[in-house]
């Protein structure tokens, strides 16, 4: 148990974006080697976290304490459990492989995308970690900036409109959440005496209800809404996706998406029990909605990777079923989708983007035939696939079907509707899979097109690891979260019912 | 016989410093060389830190003099160092800026020193006569700075849209000050504020009071007061823009904290009510013209007024939390506008200056170095972490929470969103845009990149190690919630 660990995997990226930022604009192969040796040298770091995890506590781990503006009760606080362990497992997992995949596709200012990713992987971190309120913020708001540019300067034709969209969505939701985390910040204050922003002694105050509570539950909830994001504030993310450059689609898809259910987890459920107890009907409804939803408008997407995006929609919606049954199953099944859609929603961007690389184009009805004449491709292809649809044996089976169970023992009516959104999931996906990769070959640009090669091998290699590995033990993965889940659940139940006795 | 009043300069002596300095300007510039006046603006920025570090000397000190006419305390004083600091950036980015275009002067420095005096003066104002004196010294001089450039028919009709409106502000104050003076008997603010507690109803007093605030309300440009500002920020050379928008306003702040938030305590409940209209009025409508605006020195204007809203903010939550913060996110305001105005004076175009956003298109890869900085102050201006913007906000937005106007800080949240998109439109051009045709864009000279880094510390230190300014700003406020 070294102290410092997790502020060595949260600032290590930044340190080295501030290394590469003199390196001269034409060394691009020091540059991308540069980068995506501190990105692995990250990840190694990161696993040393998950060797030296205790699964059978409930509290924080490896937790760091400095003060950093004593005035106001600000802190350099860090620490992990059983939720953000495997969230910041996944990041350091996705950086690494999503800044390989833009080894041909970035030639542009190699320079400054190597930095914006390396900042970016600090931000991602840095939320998944921080256990003040105010650090939290502040990661929260700076990892805006880099995927800003990510997608403006070496997205697509639209990417403009796209990253402008992204950032005041964003924006509108944390700035109501700032407004609640101060309000909080003075009602703790008042009411205990301490001025501080550190969540755990928060957490330990037992919030009186009311309708402080609710408007403070709504503007967190808002925030994350939108960075899930939940039906109906989804709107930005098809865009973002589509414009966003493949690297940045897999970290959008695959982490920045989990930091809305991760708050959800994080900061609504042991802050404002009560609050969450009674919106939890509305936050259910929005998710089966979403889920539905989603699944349907990807049925009839002709372009890959806006299909993939609101299949997000539709991947996060199950999510955020799990983790408003508040249940057990519910959550931790919650908890491992958000991994999964990570794992999986992750590889088929690589994937699309591959093609994309190969023929420019991401349009279903471009493509056809390629099994034979890219068959690994095509292979790995149908395994991602077959993972995001949920299929035994693979990890996406594990998440949804711990969510149902949570779900069922809720209200069976959403669970059975919600039910369908997985029916829908086969449809859509294998129908893709199937005009994409089945069939003639229909066009004749596609007859020469290169198979995965040693690099793109290596991009998939490491997500289809876990993608297997998570789907064949489970236990290994859901193991270390249950404490965690379990004492969370004890703790809003029981803060929920404190208030009611009041 | 009447005996002369006690005489202490030391009050002064910031001010002081300033126009010896200015006097001293006006009489190199008669002396060879004729030709370059370069060795001017080392002497104003000498005398400039001179009056910093007479500033900083006097820190902890308690004075005051001519009649508590002038007060020299820590409020002052902090005031004091975001002043010279503007002033000192400023001239630092003017001396090549003005050799440039082709201005140089030695009356440039003059009037900046002269204004700076008036600014200095402001701050330490303990009297209503001299509050009119010093806010007179600084504009008049503004004024003619604004048109300094003849040949630009833009800066003839700035300086006198500002010459106009500011002494139709100017006579606002006066008259409100003849009003107060005629209800209390006094322009001094101590029996001013002792009057208020005692007849806060009278009406002559209330007329006064709101005369003062129209007044007031017009030097920081707040709405509906703020006409004036988007002209004379386009029209007047760059430099002088960076001047009103921080030096004057920050002065300006000074008096009205110190006349309103302090001395007023009798009529706290209409005054806040009054500056809650106002500073949601003010940040709305700032941002919402803002976001029409492609003149990048319009939108500054806008944006500034917008800022001058959330100030208001930390006026409305009241007390020494409300005004600590409004003094720190001036320090924060101060250090990133110049920055930004500093390098827009660096981005002209063959002589024309650059203020049509599309001028900034491709920025990023002619100068990406120039690019970076101008982004990093206006994701300050908007806000990001961790940069000045940022904490002062949270300090700004916090203070008004703990009053419990939640509702005006919600208002204020949302405006900062509105502000991300102009701001982030910039950045778009710089960034996401190639250049068409012509480029625009200078290397800074040693004594603009001076300006601009120094800047640029400003606004990361502020925002990663707040702490020690925070107190600052709390210590400067304290003398005057005793």
């Amino acid at each position: 148990m070294s102290p410092g660990l997790l502020s060595a995997v949260t600032l290590l990226p930044a340190l080295g974006a501030l290394l590469l930022a003199p390196v001269p604009r034409g060394r691009a192969g020091l540059l991308r080697g540069g980068g995506l040796a501190v990105a692995l040298l990250t990840l190694a770091v990161s696993l040393l976290l998950w060797a030296g995890f205790d699964p059978t506590s409930a509290g924080y781990q490896f937790e760091e304490h400095r003060p950093w503006m004593p005035g106001i009760g600000v802190a350099w606080h860090l620490g992990i459990d059983g939720i953000s362990l495997l969230l910041v497992l996944l990041t350091t997992l996705l950086t690494p492989v999503a800044l390989a995949s833009a080894w041909r596709a970035i030639e542009e200012r190699t320079k400054e995308f190597v930095v914006a990713m390396l900042l970016l992987e600090t931000g991602m971190v840095g939320v998944f970690v921080s256990l003040d309120l105010f650090l939290f913020f502040v990661f929260w708001e700076a990892m805006l900036i880099p995927m800003y540019f990510i997608i403006g300067v070496w997205g697509g034709p639209d990417r403009v409109y796209a990253a402008v969209k992204f950032v005041l969505y964003t924006m509108v939701g944390s700035g109501l959440m700032l407004v609640a985390i101060l309000a909080l910040y003075y009602q703790h204050g008042v009411a205990t005496g301490t001025f501080t922003f550190d969540l755990p002694a928060i957490v330990r105050w037992v919030m009186p209800p009311g309708p402080a509570q609710d408007l403070m539950f709504l503007a967190f909830a808002l925030a994350f809404a939108i960075k899930v994001p939940l039906f109906p504030f989804h709107t930005w993310l098809p865009d973002a996706h589509v414009e966003a450059p493949t690297a940045g689609s897999v970290l959008l898809a695959g982490v920045l998406l989990k930091m809305g259910t991760y708050g959800f987890l994080r900061f609504c459920l042991p802050l404002f029990p009560d609050a969450s107890l009674a919106f939890a009907p509305l936050l259910l409804a929005l998710a089966v909605v979403g889920i539905v939803y989603g699944a349907w408008v990807s049925t009839v997407q002709p372009d890959l990777k806006k299909l993939v995006a609101y299949s997000s929609v539709s991947h996060l919606g199950f999510v955020m079923l799990g983790l408003f049954t508040l249940n057990v199953q519910g959550l931790v099944g919650g908890l491992i989708q958000m991994v999964n859609h990570g794992l999986s929603t992750g590889a088929l961007f690589l994937l699309v983007g591959m093609i994309y690389e190969r023929r420019h184009t991401r349009l279903i009805s471009e493509l056809g035939g390629l099994w034979s004449v890219m068959p690994a491709f095509s292979a790995v292809f149908l395994v991602v696939t077959l993972s995001s649809l949920g299929l035994p044996g693979l990890n996406g089976f594990v998440g949804e079907f711990l969510i149902l169970v949570g779900a069922f023992r809720v209200h069976a009516g959403l669970a059975a509707l919600a039910t369908t959104g997985i029916v829908f999931a086969a449809v859509y996906l294998l129908w893709m899979y199937q005009r994409v990769i089945f069939g003639e070959v229909t066009r004749e640009e596609n007859r020469a097109l290169p198979d995965l090669t040693a690099r793109e091998w290596a991009v998939v290699a490491p997500v289809l690891l876990f993608i297997v590995w998570i789907g064949v033990s489970p236990s290994l993965f859901t193991g270390p979260t249950e404490a965690t889940l379990e004492a969370l659940l004890a703790q809003v139940q029981s803060k929920a019912s404190v208030a009611l006795l009041r | 016989m009447i005996p002369a009043p006690p005489v202490s300069l030391v009050v002064l002596a910031p001010s002081l410093v300033v126009v010896v300095t200015a006097l001293l300007v006006l009489l190199l510039d008669l002396l060879p060389p004729r030709d370059r006046k370069s060795h001017l603006g080392t002497v104003t920025l000498a005398g400039l830190v001179a009056a910093l570090l007479a500033t900083l000397r006097l820190w902890g000190g308690r004075g005051r003099g001519f009649r508590d006419m002038v007060i020299l305390d820590n409020y002052a004083l902090f005031f004091h160092i975001v002043i010279a600091y503007a002033a000192a950036l400023i001239v630092l980015l003017s001396m090549d800026y003005l050799q440039r275009s082709g201005g140089e002067s030695g009356e440039f420095y003059a009037l900046v020193l002269f204004s700076t005096s008036g600014m200095l003066l402001l701050a330490s104002a303990g009297d209503l006569i001299v509050v009119f004196l010093a806010l007179e010294l600084m504009s008049l001089s503004l004024y003619v700075l604004a048109g300094l450039f003849t040949r630009r028919r833009e800066a003839g009709e700035a300086s006198m849209k500002y010459f106009l409106l500011g002494v139709f502000a100017s006579a606002f104050l006066l008259y409100g000050i003849a009003l107060v003076y005629g209800a209390t008997g006094s322009t001094n603010l101590d029996r001013v504020a002792a009057g208020v507690v005692a007849t806060p109803r009278d009406p002559l007093l209330i007329a006064g009071l709101g005369l003062i605030l129209v007044g007031f309300g017009f030097k920081i440009s707040s709405v509906p007061f703020h006409m004036w500002a988007p002209d004379v920020y386009e029209g007047a050379p760059t430099s002088v823009t960076a001047l009103i928008a921080t030096g004057s306003k920050a002065a300006v702040f000074a008096a009205l904290i110190r006349v309103g938030g302090a001395a007023l305590r009798g009529v706290q409940a209409d005054w806040t009510a009054v500056l809650w209209v106002l500073a949601a009025l003010t940040m709305t409508v700032g941002n919402v013209v803002a976001i029409a605006q492609s003149n990048l020195k319009r939108m500054l204007a806008y944006s500034s007024i917008a800022h001058v809203g959330y100030m208001l903010v930390g006026l409305v939550a009241g007390g020494a939390a409300g005004a600590g913060a409004v003094l720190f996110y001036l320090l924060a305001y101060m250090f990133t506008t110049v920055g930004t105005f500093g390098v827009l004076t660096l981005c002209e175009r063959a002589g024309e200056e650059a203020v049509h956003v599309r001028d900034y298109a491709g920025l990023a890869r002619r100068h990406p170095l120039l690019a970076f900085t101008l982004a990093l102050f206006l994701l300050s201006l908007i806000g990001i972490p961790p940069l000045a913007g940022f904490v002062g906000k949270v300090y700004l937005f916090g203070a008004a929470i703990r009053a419990g106007f939640v509702w005006l800080a919600v208002l204020a949240v949302l405006n900062s969103a509105v502000a991300a998109y102009y701001y982030l439109r910039v950045i778009v051009y710089m960034y996401m845009r190639e250049a068409d045709g012509e480029a625009a864009g200078l290397t800074p000279s040693f004594a603009g990149g001076l300006a601009l880094t120094v800047a640029l510390i400003g606004i990361i230190l502020l925002g990663v190690v707040p702490a020690p300014f925070v107190d600052l700003a709390q210590a400067a406020v304290a003398p005057l919630w005793r």
